[in-house]
């Protein structure tokens, strides 16, 4: 039965868990970095109010941690349970840095962030605030070493095949965590976490200043996410256009398929919009930058970008026959859409920063709009990752190993499904609740710090109660 | 291919430190409706393993990714073979670690009864099936010659394979409900000590039971001599917690956990994955390793990262040293 074809259902599986693993993700790495901020602001300067924001958007951030945390777990059994024969394939490379990513991150990551959670009232001032930055850090080192794995699957870079085992081995460390897509991917990712993690900021308060509420301290907290948003809006810019020449080289079908490009041309246009035929290969109207194209593959005007057809006659030579071009239609909205909204969202941040600039307040209209900021960054970096996974079909790890060779051949249909069906429900489930506590949290705004006196002087200071289950 | 023998023994000592870390987040889970007279008390459950069950789970990850580099081929087979048991731990462990977060979130007492059901069927259903799948593991499946598992779920469902699992759900739970003695006072601590005191004859029995079995079906001297300290630490445990010494029958709890699962890495060596059907295609230490390279690789990385975790994660257990009580759950807010 077709529909219980074990390979489509467990691509829809790693694609289903993976897009919704990769929510909380970003939000996690932004958000421990912004905690972390304001904590360091409140540790510098003893104001209050950014006590009152540490403790606010630290209470945002667990929430949104603790499915990261539980969903991260799926994604590494997942690789032996419905993809056993790439596990077989590339396990002795790909392994490694799953591995490091567990010994040196995951461990640092849950072990500080139980000591922010709960150390409050049990350590030093500044050891608390070292264990918000050393979670960040375990973030951020979990982040590089799961995408030198990802990037060999983009660009296999450092083994070699071992025949009588039929697999890649590793025979160079060095060259898999220094891969060019996986120093690229990594400051484009974290950028774009910190932009995720900006614009919920920005949601955030301005949804209380439309309401003139908690302005003492949701008018700095709009400010630090709007300047986030737009610093890494624009850094995201140069990484993502460095990250595009680093996959010309590496996969230069990716690039042709962003633009539906069939045919090797030199001065490649852009096309911002187009309507086409029903299976894309031909144009019926579009919005054209000329030169674009080939600006984004070779920094000049006038390179040449090789088009699609040609690139599947020399697959076709290299690999046998096959159909070597990803969905076309994926890779192509996919692609502008991410870049699209993540510039939306920069536009955002210089308009609220201008309608706020000094002390001014726009109308309530303009703080309504804001709130909706959320959704661009994070359906920004949803979609890159689309982009960047359906872009390299049809290849599990590019020019070695087939998505279709991939999957585990002793699981049935039935047992994808059944996981399929169970994750599906389960991940809805939590999603509602998630969000339910989400916004009840964030609407409820910062609580009042209780003061206590300093003895035996009339100092004050904030009372650190540490978090209770 | 020495460094195999050397990441075998690796990988198993990843699994103690899961099974004896989360082993008691299990039990603390489990005791929920026998010890958790009312909301106070159960917060004061939870709060004992509120600050460490992340990084307790996390030495699963750990070992699972440890696998995945060292015995690809062992990684797999096991976990594409066991593909139920395995979805079934998951979806426990997501809905139990989401519980831990949010049960607090809300004071209604209909939403704090729901999380409940979930950390307690979240905790529960893992104890058991680890116990079952490792039991699985030692005992061998079927295999093809190219190392897959033909043998679907009904076959993991053995005898022994069911022993192995009710073992480590009353461990676990006895261990766990040590745990709440060592880190709760009072009327809870002396309610836990008198549990513990019942779980712990049942531990003894069906372990016993358990290790006698694995030793003379699958053992060899050296996993029985194991097999044999594991047996003694248990009745240690017991008889301390008898005389109300917390502190040390947790100690000896953790010994028998760690020297358990030892028995059971023991009993395997030196095949990973035995096949039942035919020895020729069993997975070996062998056959089913990483490169030289890789190994070398991960051996420095080992080296030099796990004594460090374990120093800064001995320092959190350090940190919340203190005993939970009914009074610190109540002075906090909600």
């Amino acid at each position: 039965m077709e529909w219980l074809d074990p390979l489509a259902l467990a691509r829809w599986q790693f694609g289903l868990t993976t897009v919704y693993h990769f929510l909380f993700v970003p939000i996690t790495i932004g958000m421990a970095l912004s905690v972390a901020l304001f904590q360091t602001a409140w540790y510098r300067t003893d104001k209050v109010h950014y006590l009152q924001l540490t403790r606010f958007f630290g209470n945002l951030f667990l929430i949104n941690f603790a499915m990261g945390v539980v969903t991260g777990i799926v994604q590494e059994f997942q690789f032996g349970m419905n993809w056993s024969d790439y596990s077989r394939f590339v396990g002795d490379i790909f392994g490694a840095p799953l591995a490091f990513e567990g010994l040196m991150a995951f461990f640092f990551e849950a072990t500080f962030i139980g000591l922010w959670i709960f150390g409050w009232d049990k350590l030093p001032r500044g050891l608390h605030l070292a264990t918000i930055w050393l979670t960040w850090v375990g973030t951020v080192l979990s982040a590089y070493f799961i995408l030198a794995a990802n990037a060999f699957m983009q660009n296999p870079v450092g083994y070699e095949m071992n025949a009588e085992k039929g697999r890649a081995e590793l025979v160079d460390i060095v060259a898999v965590l220094a891969n060019p897509i996986a120093t690229n991917q990594f400051p484009h990712t974290i950028l774009g976490s910190i932009m995720v993690a900006a614009a919920i900021i920005v949601s955030v308060s301005a949804w209380h200043l439309s309401r003139n509420q908690n302005l003492d301290t949701m008018r700095p907290a709009l400010k630090f996410g709007l300047w986030a948003l737009l610093g890494s809006g624009i850094m995201m810019f140069i990484s993502g256009d460095s990250l595009g020449l680093a996959m010309v080289e590496a996969q230069p079908m990716k690039m042709a398929a962003a633009e539906a490009l069939y045919t090797t041309s030199a001065n490649a246009s852009f096309s911002v919009f187009s309507i086409g035929t029903p299976d894309g290969s031909s144009e019926i109207w579009s919005v054209r930058v000329p030169g674009l194209l080939s600006f984004l593959s070779t920094h000049t005007f006038t390179g040449e970008v090789e088009g699609i057809n040609d690139l599947q006659a020399a697959y076709t030579a290299a690999y046998g026959p096959g159909d070597y071009a990803p969905l076309i239609w994926v890779t192509y909205w996919s692609f502008r859409w991410m870049i699209g909204l993540g510039a939306l969202a920069a536009f955002v941040a210089v308009v609220g920063l201008w309608m706020t600039r000094g002390n001014r307040n726009p109308g309530k209209w303009a703080w309504k709009a804001a709130t909706w900021s959320w959704p661009l960054p994070l359906l920004a970096m949803t979609l890159g990752w689309i982009f960047t996974e359906m872009g390299r079909q049809p290849w599990i790890v590019f020019g070695l190993l087939k998505t279709e060779d991939g999957v585990s051949p002793g699981v049935t249909g039935l047992e994808v499904l059944i996981s399929l069906v169970a994750f599906t429900a389960i991940y809805g489930v939590l999603a509602v609740v998630e969000a339910k506590l989400f916004l009840k949290a964030a609407q409820k705004g910062p609580a009042p710090v209780e003061m206590t006196k300093v003895d035996g002087s009339d100092e004050e200071q904030p009372v650190l109660v540490g978090t209770v289950y | 291919m020495d460094l195999a023998y050397l990441w075998f023994f690796i990988v198993g000592f990843l699994f103690i430190g899961y099974f004896v870390l989360d082993g008691f987040d299990f039990g603390v889970g489990m005791s929920l409706p026998f010890l958790g007279k009312d909301d106070t008390d159960r917060r004061v459950l939870i709060n004992t393993i509120g600050p460490v069950w992340d990084l307790n789970e996390t030495w699963v990850i750990v070992a699972g990714a440890s696998l995945f580099a060292a015995f690809p081929e062992w990684y797999a087979t096991l976990f594409s073979g066991f593909y139920l048991a395995l979805l079934l731990i998951l979806l426990a462990l997501i809905v139990r670690g989401v519980s831990f977060e949010y049960r607090h979130k809300n004071p209604e007492s209909k939403w704090k009864k729901w999380f409940d059901g979930m950390i307690i069927v979240g905790s529960a259903l893992p104890a058991l099936l680890w116990g079952v799948a490792f039991a699985n593991i030692v005992q061998g499946v079927a295999l093809s010659e190219n190392h897959i598992y033909t043998g679907g779920l009904l076959p993991l469902l053995n005898p022994y394979a069911l022993l192995g699992g009710i073992t480590t759900l009353v461990l676990f739970f006895t261990h766990g409900v040590v745990f709440i003695t060592l880190k709760t006072e009072g009327e809870l601590k002396e309610r836990a000590r008198k549990l513990a005191i019942k779980s712990g004859l049942v531990t003894i029995v069906v372990a016993a039971t358990f290790l006698v079995w694995t030793t003379i079906a699958f053992g060899s001297v050296l996993s029985g001599a194991v097999a044999v300290i594991a047996a003694l630490a248990l009745i240690t445990a017991y008889l301390l917690n008898l005389r109300g010494r917390e502190g040390w029958s947790f100690a000896f709890m953790s010994v028998t956990v760690a020297t358990a699962v030892l028995s059971l890495f023991l009993a395997l060596f030196p095949d990973v994955m035995p096949a039942s059907n035919n020895p020729a295609y069993s997975l070996t230490i062998e056959n089913a390793s990483s490169s030289d390279y890789t190994l070398t690789v991960m051996t420095w990385t080992a080296l030099i990262f796990l004594p460090v975790v374990m120093v800064y994660q001995g320092w959190t257990y350090w940190v919340f040293r203190k005993r939970v009580t009914r009074q610190s759950v109540l002075a906090a807010a909600h």
